[in-house]
């Protein structure tokens, strides 16, 4: 960890187990007085948010694993007697299925927040791949877990974002049989979800430890992109985690559990979709597929892909699409060539990085809808169309824009050190 | 510098609010924790459904005289048997101090009540009791298969027999077997799982 | 065949709402309607769900199945036919004579000594009985299409309870430019305006047990906040105790908040 440890074991007990297994000490040094940039804002406090919300989804997956029942005859009839007849289970089970909504909404504005202050740049661009990882754990569990209900929507989601697989050239069939465990989606599919669905979050928890690990090296960044001074100066720039961070963190997790209780008691079901409380038969498709709003971008990037490119046919290259959309993240710290980490100082960039999120948000809204429709009933503006510009756009704002802008823009005036513009007139 | 030393309110603001907001901070954290617990632990309770089948009607009209039924009950057996004369004679003859367990065992009669067969039945022609063996719970043989040295059931696993009232006669057996709440709804009807006091305050009908 | 016809025309009703173009088949957005259980205090209208069992029983039973109902669900918790004397519902004396006027093989599975399955009065852990033995035995009664389970009908459809009033109350005389297939009706709120459902209620076709007069809104009305009830039995609490959640949240949160500025007080940030 950065800094020498100020851990001082108090009684003989601790000191004995620090002596042995210093775990108090990791703890102390980690989060107590680990030395944190004082300038941090409420941006910062999504990393608790998401801890709790693991945590959350964790404990409630495993009390819903004991009455679930993995099975195509029985799953949708299990679920449904969890919200009925066991205790408390329409509790857990709306906790589970809306709390992973909560958990993408943080996880996205915590990676946002990462774009925005340049939090993926050097040092700590291990410390952002690990959080992409975690990012593709979380679809790779949302998206079994979506299965699990067995409902229409399970079943159809399940079958169109399998089929992507055959896409594939030459293995494509194969991977995807292996995938099923059977020639559809059926009673193999379900179970070996089940299965990957209970295991994953394990798989999180640990690079959601290796990512703390990477964020405790070089330490947290910042609104104004400064590394933290070393020697006496540190204490000017930082404040230790306790109680600072943690009473904020604390609030701000309050906060926006009031939100997900306002979906858990009051909204249950507004998240999810009709469809999906009719049991699933695989002789009738619903007349809309559409997947969790959490992958909308991801489906719309997917379907932006209409045409061949080269010797790529049109199905092929919109699966390469999605997964490119997220595989760009992980080059991402080598793209942007800016030395400059936080928006606030790129004057130009800032509104290339907003309209980004303006895309994306655009690109949700294109993969819920049909693309023939048209936008905003203009005749003729497809969603189709507007997917497609946005499509462009988002790879454009990684491809394009970051390396380039880095070069031609020219940053404003930073303040010298943390501390001063925590007192100077920069209040931006 | 102050506020360096990472004490909060160190400018000698009056104390007792400040620790007033951190104690009642920390309380609410504490009971919202301690609530939020409950349903996760609650959740493994019976659900209503398993609840719904805690009690059965069996037609006991189909039972002749001298032979008994296994009907299952809260996911275990339970013996029903329609005892002949002889059978009842020779339960009612039993002394007290014959038996190793004096206790009648009676869900519907209070512990300590002597184990008289009169004390272990409703009816004298049906037997009614739980079919685990009081000593690790296995099933005893019964009519048809073994009924052991006292004409009741005979459990194989380790030999314990059991009367015609079906109480603990020889072997590791601690106690007789349990006789379950229940009350027969009609003459021929009984139901499993409400004693006859709580079927009548429950507005059902106690023949 | 049906079936598909009506599939395809809810494929192109839905990817051409709200365009300019009306063409046959045009579905109407669902009627607003104020639901008794509406809001975040809403509760259930008691009398209203009795009646809505009343005409789930004599009118929609003979097709539609809910499976995923016990007798005993009438009175439990927040049901129909709940009484503070009868905690247990599986004791309450009108789901006992409920479940008792059915008498069926409830359970294959349930048999006599010869193996044959029993067939015995219901008891409140019984489920509804269904109308139809499996879904082709369903379709071939209906001509060909498949009346759904009911038990989550508010859930699954989209306007849920709004949806489901509107169907109830929106069976019209079909323009002159639609060619309804014979056998189907004409329904502007169902997904392609043509559903195999004939009209189900009609101006006093059942006599309501507490002399509500049966006009076809009641009715309908009636058998919505029954289904909904059905497919959330647990609102009532789930609404009592989302309240106190979000109180003892504001609590928890102001706490923090003044020991959040506490902490800060004095430090420039």
């Amino acid at each position: 960890m950065s800094g020498p440890s100020t851990y001082n074991p108090s009684t003989g007990i601790e000191k004995w187990l620090d002596d042995r297994l210093p775990i108090i000490r990791l703890g102390y040094d980690s989060f107590v007085d680990f030395p944190t940039p004082r300038n941090l804002n409420y941006w910062w406090t999504f990393g608790g948010i998401l801890a709790v919300f693991l945590m959350i989804q964790i404990v409630s997956g495993i009390v819903l694993a004991m009455h679930y029942v993995a099975h195509e005859d029985y799953a949708f009839e299990s679920v449904q007697r969890i919200t009925r007849d066991v205790p408390f289970g329409w509790l857990i089970q709306s906790m589970h299925a809306n709390g992973a909504s909560f958990f993408f909404v943080a996880v996205y504005l915590h990676m946002f927040r990462g774009l925005y202050y340049g939090s993926y740049k050097a040092p700590r661009e291990v410390l952002w791949i690990l959080g992409v990882v975690i990012y593709l754990l979380m679809m790779a569990t949302g998206f079994m877990g979506y299965v699990l209900p067995w409902g229409q929507m399970s079943y159809w989601g399940a079958m169109v974002i399998t089929n992507l697989i055959g896409a594939l050239p030459f293995i494509g069939d194969a991977l995807r049989e292996w995938l099923w465990g059977g020639f559809s989606v059926g009673q193999s599919t379900l179970n070996r979800f089940f299965s990957l669905h209970y295991l994953l979050p394990f798989v999180i928890a640990a690079v959601v430890g290796l990512h703390i690990w990477a964020l405790h090296v070089p330490g947290n960044g910042n609104p104004v992109g400064l590394e933290t001074r070393k020697g006496k100066d540190n204490k000017k720039d930082t404040l230790p985690f306790h109680p600072y961070y943690t009473v904020k963190d604390g609030f701000a997790i309050i906060v926006y559990l009031m939100v997900f209780a306002v979906f858990v008691f009051f909204l249950p079901t507004v998240l999810g979709h009709a469809d999906n409380y009719i049991e699933a038969d695989p002789l009738v498709t619903p007349a809309h597929i559409v997947p969790e709003w959490y992958y909308l971008p991801f489906y719309a990037i997917l379907r932006a892909i209409t045409f061949d490119i080269g010797p790529i046919d049109a199905k092929l290259g919109g699966v390469l699409a999605m997964f490119g959309a997220i595989g760009i993240l992980f080059v991402l710290p080598w793209l942007d060539t800016s030395k400059v980490r936080s928006m606030r100082y790129r004057p130009l960039t800032r509104w290339f990085f907003i309209f980004f999120v303006v895309a994306a948000l655009g690109l949700g809204w294109c993969g819920a809808v049909n693309p023939d429709d048209f936008v905003l009933g203009i005749t003729g503006f497809k969603f189709l169309y507007l997917g497609q510009f946005l499509t462009f756009y988002y790879f454009a704002y990684f491809i394009i824009v970051l390396p380039v802008m880095g070069i031609i823009e020219k940053p404003k005036e930073r303040p010298a050190s943390i501390e001063a513009a925590v007192l100077g007139s920069d209040k931006a | 510098m102050t506020e360096e030393n990472g004490a909060p309110g160190a400018d000698g603001q009056e104390p007792s609010r400040r620790d007033f907001i951190y104690i009642a901070a920390g309380g609410a954290a504490a009971v919202g924790g301690g609530l939020v617990a409950w349903p996760f632990i609650d959740q493994m309770n019976p659900a209503a459904d398993t609840l719904a089948l805690g009690s059965i009607r069996v037609d006991v009209s189909v039972v002749a005289v001298g032979s008994e039924v296994t009907v299952m009950w809260r996911g275990g057996p339970v013996f029903i048997r329609h005892r002949t004369e002889e059978e009842i004679a020779e339960a009612q003859s039993v002394e007290l101090d014959a038996l190793p367990d004096e206790e009648a065992r009676n869900d519907n009669l209070p512990t300590g009540t002597p184990g008289t067969d009169a004390n272990r039945v409703l009816r004298p022609e049906f037997l009614i009791v739980k079919g685990n063996c009081t000593h690790l719970g296995c099933v005893p043989l019964g009519l048809g298969a073994n009924t052991g040295d006292y004409d009741g059931w005979y459990c194989p696993c380790h030999g314990s027999h059991y009367d015609t009232s079906a109480r603990i006669r020889r072997g590791p057996a601690p106690e007789n077997l349990p006789v379950p709440d229940y009350f027969f709804e009609t003459e021929t009807t009984v139901k499993i799982g409400l004693s006859p006091e709580e079927a009548s305050n429950s507005g059902w009908a106690v023949s | 065949m049906k079936m598909t016809r009506i599939f395809a025309a809810a494929i192109a009703a839905l990817g051409f709402a709200g365009t300019a173009a009306a063409f046959e088949g045009e579905q109407y957005p669902p009627k607003e309607h104020h639901w008794h259980h509406d809001g975040p205090f809403g509760t259930y209208d008691r009398q209203s769900v009795q009646r809505g069992y009343q005409i789930y029983q004599e009118v929609c039973a003979s097709c539609h199945s809910m499976d995923l109902m016990r007798f005993r669900n009438l009175a439990q918790r927040g049901g129909p036919f709940e009484e503070e004397a009868f905690p247990n519902p599986n004791d309450n004396p009108v789901v006992m004579q409920i479940a008792g006027s059915y008498t069926r093989v409830w359970d294959q599975d349930e048999v006599n000594d010869d193996g044959d399955p029993i067939e015995r009065a219901g008891l409140p852990s019984d489920a509804f009985p269904a109308p139809f033995a499996n879904v082709q035995m369903a379709r071939a009664s209906n001509g060909g299409a498949y009346p759904p389970d009911l038990s989550l009908i508010v859930k699954a459809r989209t306007g849920g309870e709004n949806y489901l009033y509107s169907l109830l109350t929106g069976y019209y005389d079909e323009p002159e430019d639609s060619h309804l297939a014979p056998g189907m009706y004409y329904n502007p709120y169902f997904a392609g305006g043509a559903i195999a459902m004939a009209p189900p209620l009609a101006e006093g076709i059942i006599e309501y047990a507490d002399g509500t007069e049966a006009s076809v809104e009641q009715m309908a009305e009636d058998v919505t906040t029954f289904l909904s009830w059905a497919g959330d039995p647990h609102m009532e609490t789930r609404k009592q105790m989302g309240v106190m959640v979000l109180l003892y949240l504001l609590i928890f949160a102001i706490l923090v908040y003044l020991a959040y500025r506490q902490v800060w007080a004095n430090v420039k940030h």
